[in-house]
């Protein structure tokens, strides 16, 4: 049986490549793909403890975080195609308004 | 063969989450995640989760990323495509940072200690099935989350159209 350590170690580093992606990606989309890979990490996460504690709670969490994660992306990509509309732009440089 | 199967989708997500963040081009990136998302279905089938599996694929690669293709097909893709992906000056700040949170989650992951086990054994699950054990906690014990999951749907959907609509109506003014 595979150690549940090695599920971890897995999830780990996904999440923190999901983390090393948003911080350097300009491309809002792609920082929001990096978002999408953060949670898929926490989701392995929770179904490899859930499943070696012989219990469902993680696993009912990930059915609600998959619920979470598709209004996110929706509410996300609406932004961004907003944002577009109006700056022609989808790069963090070129959102400076705030900047004056 | 199990460990056959978990080493191989764990060395496949791993490259291919190496090919998402590192990707030029984001069509690329985005149908890297299909075959990512696809691999992470594989885990949870490994973990005895077919229902999970089976949402995974429905939602994520059925939903969400063709949400996110037609988003980047609405957006210039030509000069997404031109420019470099990463900052130039904090890539390596970003490269220390993340690094040190991996070794942060590892220690976390060296300590870690099972708490008590549940009901649902292995054993039981695949008697009951794994669809009808997952329901039977979220329609009893987990009925107001999964209420409020209807609710932020609908907020959800709302949000959208909210955003789609003053869009045509700053046209029209």
């Amino acid at each position: 049986m595979v150690h549940l350590s090695w599920y971890m170690t897995v999830s780990a580093i996904l999440f923190s490549m999901g983390v090393f992606g948003f911080l350097t990606r300009r491309n809002l989309i792609m920082m929001l793909l990096c978002i999408e890979l953060m949670l898929n990490a926490i989701n392995l996460n929770l179904v490899a403890i859930s499943h070696y504690m012989e219990d469902m709670r993680g696993q009912v969490l990930v059915f609600f975080i998959i619920a979470v994660a598709a209004a996110e992306a929706a509410i996300g990509l609406g932004l961004i195609v907003t944002l577009f509309r109006n700056v022609k732009s989808v790069y963090t440089e070129d959102l400076t308004t705030l900047k004056g | 063969m199990v460990y056959l199967l978990f080493f191989y989708f764990s060395i496949v997500v791993i490259g291919l989450a190496y090919k998402v963040i590192s990707a030029k081009n984001p069509v690329h990136g985005v149908l890297t995640m299909l075959a990512l998302f696809f691999h992470m279905a594989g885990f949870y089938l490994l973990l005895n989760a077919e229902f999970l599996a089976a949402v995974q694929v429905i939602v994520y690669c059925g939903a969400i990323l063709v949400l996110y293709l037609f988003v980047l097909f609405l957006v210039d893709i030509k000069s997404e495509v031109k420019t470099g992906p990463f900052i130039k000056n904090g890539a390596k700040l970003a490269i220390l940072s993340s690094i040190l949170l991996l070794l942060t989650f590892l220690r976390g992951v060296k300590n870690f200690s099972l708490g008590p086990h549940g009901h649902f054994t292995i054993e039981r699950v695949q008697e009951i099935t794994h669809t009808k054990a997952i329901g039977q906690e979220v329609f009893t014990t987990y009925i107001l989350p999964f209420e409020i999951a209807g609710l932020i749907l609908l907020v959800a959907v709302i949000g959208g159209l909210a955003l789609a609509k003053r869009e045509a109506e700053g046209k029209e003014g």
